[in-house]
């Protein structure tokens, strides 16, 4: 008989709060949010602490909502390099208990301890209790522990009981945890997911266990039969190593993206063009740091109403060329959006796909100029140096000149996140 | 009279093993006084009572014991406040 696997699932408790509230323990005595500059509209609750929550406010909420709930509300710019500081160090201790460490975002990580050796000492609750304890002697921060056979279930255990507990979901016990609670509980059930299993009388994760495989399949195509695996138990998917040197920064990337919410609403093609270039910027500068060529470039927009979608095209050569990027997708957006004063575009993003190592051979059309080609590339090679040198902002776009948006270093802020499950 | 710990930036004068492991030989208080090391044990990773978390070198200064926090790259030390005080 196959053994179970035994996997972790450890959740910093309100991450970013903590992390303030811990470099700064005045603020664990007064209710506290770590908040977005609502100048640049980025004016969200991105995380609370224990005393803001118990006012009844809630991640992802307006400040200026937060602060009518409690009006001596203290609010913390997000630092996020101190984050990730913070992030790496809980990387290593995971890294005493195993090799195999999944991050999922900046909180969160899977530890597959099966066949580890600290089994032969501890139980494995007793490891997440001990996994626990060193993070609030070492950080001083909280965390809530899963664990499971699976990753599904290990990360639902996590944010079962909060904060600093353990839950133990078992084969004998998942039905009694697990199944009872809502559909929406589960990983990669979303709102309008949600909405369209509760129309089809499917309310709790046990109802979609219990559903025909078929039947999901042909409400929610292929997503419904991973869900349904994932409510069963049957998820088998592997916790991925972590590089001991890099901690984090070593999964193969897949694309280079980056998207803004924009100070104000986008309202001509000129305000498109403009922060396209600011982000290919962006982009193509660590498409080339990172030594690739894209094949595939992607865009991204969300309207006023806050509706979005995506559009990608495949380009006729790999290029490293911010030039390129924006040219395409450019395009992109003016076959598929129709702006106005009132249709306005509130963020815009572009990202690079189908990366490929920057000196890889690549076919040439018969009609393209290699010199020409070769001539951009050093072009912006260079200007890359300068801007290394005298800050991102020394050399810009004509484009980007004469409007109060130009100023943004794009570069600079940008974080990665990784958040897919399927990423 | 309570009193509570606040971070304290100071300089330290440390010495480099061959092998990468950091020696703190002196440190040198806000108001210019230098007090020798006579004693550093092995760091640890440790939580601070004034806020923030490092590497905490348990140090011995003449008879007294005092913790000497490395947060890369800087060192701080946990000031001593009365409530009074702030």
């Amino acid at each position: 008989m196959n053994m179970d696997r035994i996997i972790l699932h450890s959740d910093m408790n309100c991450f970013y709060a903590s992390v303030e509230c811990m470099e700064n323990p005045d603020l664990r005595r007064i209710p506290m949010v770590v908040g977005g500059d609502p100048e640049n509209r980025h004016g969200i609750v991105l995380a609370k602490n224990q005393l803001a929550k118990n006012c009844g406010i809630q991640t992802g909420e307006a400040l200026w909502a937060a602060r009518e709930k409690c009006p001596n509300l203290a609010v913390k710019a997000p630092d996020y390099h101190r984050y990730m500081d913070y992030s790496r160090r809980a990387r290593k201790i995971y890294l005493r208990y195993s090799d195999r460490v999944e991050p999922f975002g900046p909180d969160e990580a899977w530890i597959d301890l099966t066949g580890s050796p600290v089994l032969s000492r501890m139980t494995p609750r007793q490891t997440a209790d001990q996994i626990r304890k060193t993070m609030s002697d070492e950080l001083g921060l909280t965390v809530s522990v899963g664990v499971s056979w699976n990753k599904i279930f290990a990360k639902f255990g996590s944010d079962y009981k909060k904060p600093d507990a353990v839950t133990e979901v078992t084969r004998n016990n998942y039905r009694q945890i697990v199944w009872s609670r809502p559909v929406r509980d589960l990983l990669c059930v979303g709102r309008s997911t949600q909405a369209k299993l509760c129309e089809a009388g499917i309310y709790t994760i046990g109802d979609l266990a219990r559903s025909g495989r078929g039947e999901l399949r042909r409400l929610l195509g292929k997503n419904g039969e991973i869900l349904w695996c994932f409510a069963g138990g049957f998820d088998v998917s592997e916790v991925k190593k972590l590089n001991e040197k890099t901690v984090g920064a070593d999964y193969d990337i897949k694309s280079i993206g980056n998207s803004l919410t924009a100070p104000r609403d986008l309202v001509s093609d000129h305000d498109v063009k403009m922060l396209m270039y600011m982000l290919g910027e962006s982009v193509g500068m660590r498409m080339r740091e990172g030594g690739f060529r894209c094949g595939t470039v992607e865009i991204h927009i969300r309207d006023k109403e806050l509706r979005s979608f995506t559009r990608q095209r495949k380009l006729a050569r790999p290029t490293v060329l911010t030039e390129d990027l924006v040219r395409c997708g450019y395009a992109l957006y003016k076959e598929n959006y129709r702006i106005s004063e009132t249709a306005g575009i509130r963020s815009l993003g572009i990202r690079a796909c189908a990366l490929s190592p920057a000196d890889d051979p690549f076919q040439l059309c018969l009609t393209d100029d290699p010199i020409r080609m070769e001539r951009s590339e050093t072009l912006e090679a260079e200007v890359d140096k300068l801007r290394r040198r005298f800050g991102n902002n020394s050399v810009r776009r004509a484009v980007t000149l004469g409007d109060s948006m130009s100023g943004l270093n794009i570069k600079a802020d940008h974080v990665v996140h990784p958040v897919g499950y399927f990423a | 009279m309570g009193e509570f710990r606040v971070k304290c930036y100071v300089s330290v004068e440390v010495y480099y093993t061959d092998d990468g492991r950091l020696i703190p030989l002196s440190v040198e208080w806000e108001d210019g006084r230098v007090f020798r090391i006579d004693r550093a044990e092995e760091p640890e990773l440790a939580v601070s009572e004034s806020g923030s978390c490092g590497e905490r070198y348990r140090c011995r200064i003449g008879s007294s014991v005092t913790y000497l926090y490395y947060e890369d790259p800087a060192w701080f030390v946990e000031k001593k406040v009365r409530f009074d005080q702030k």
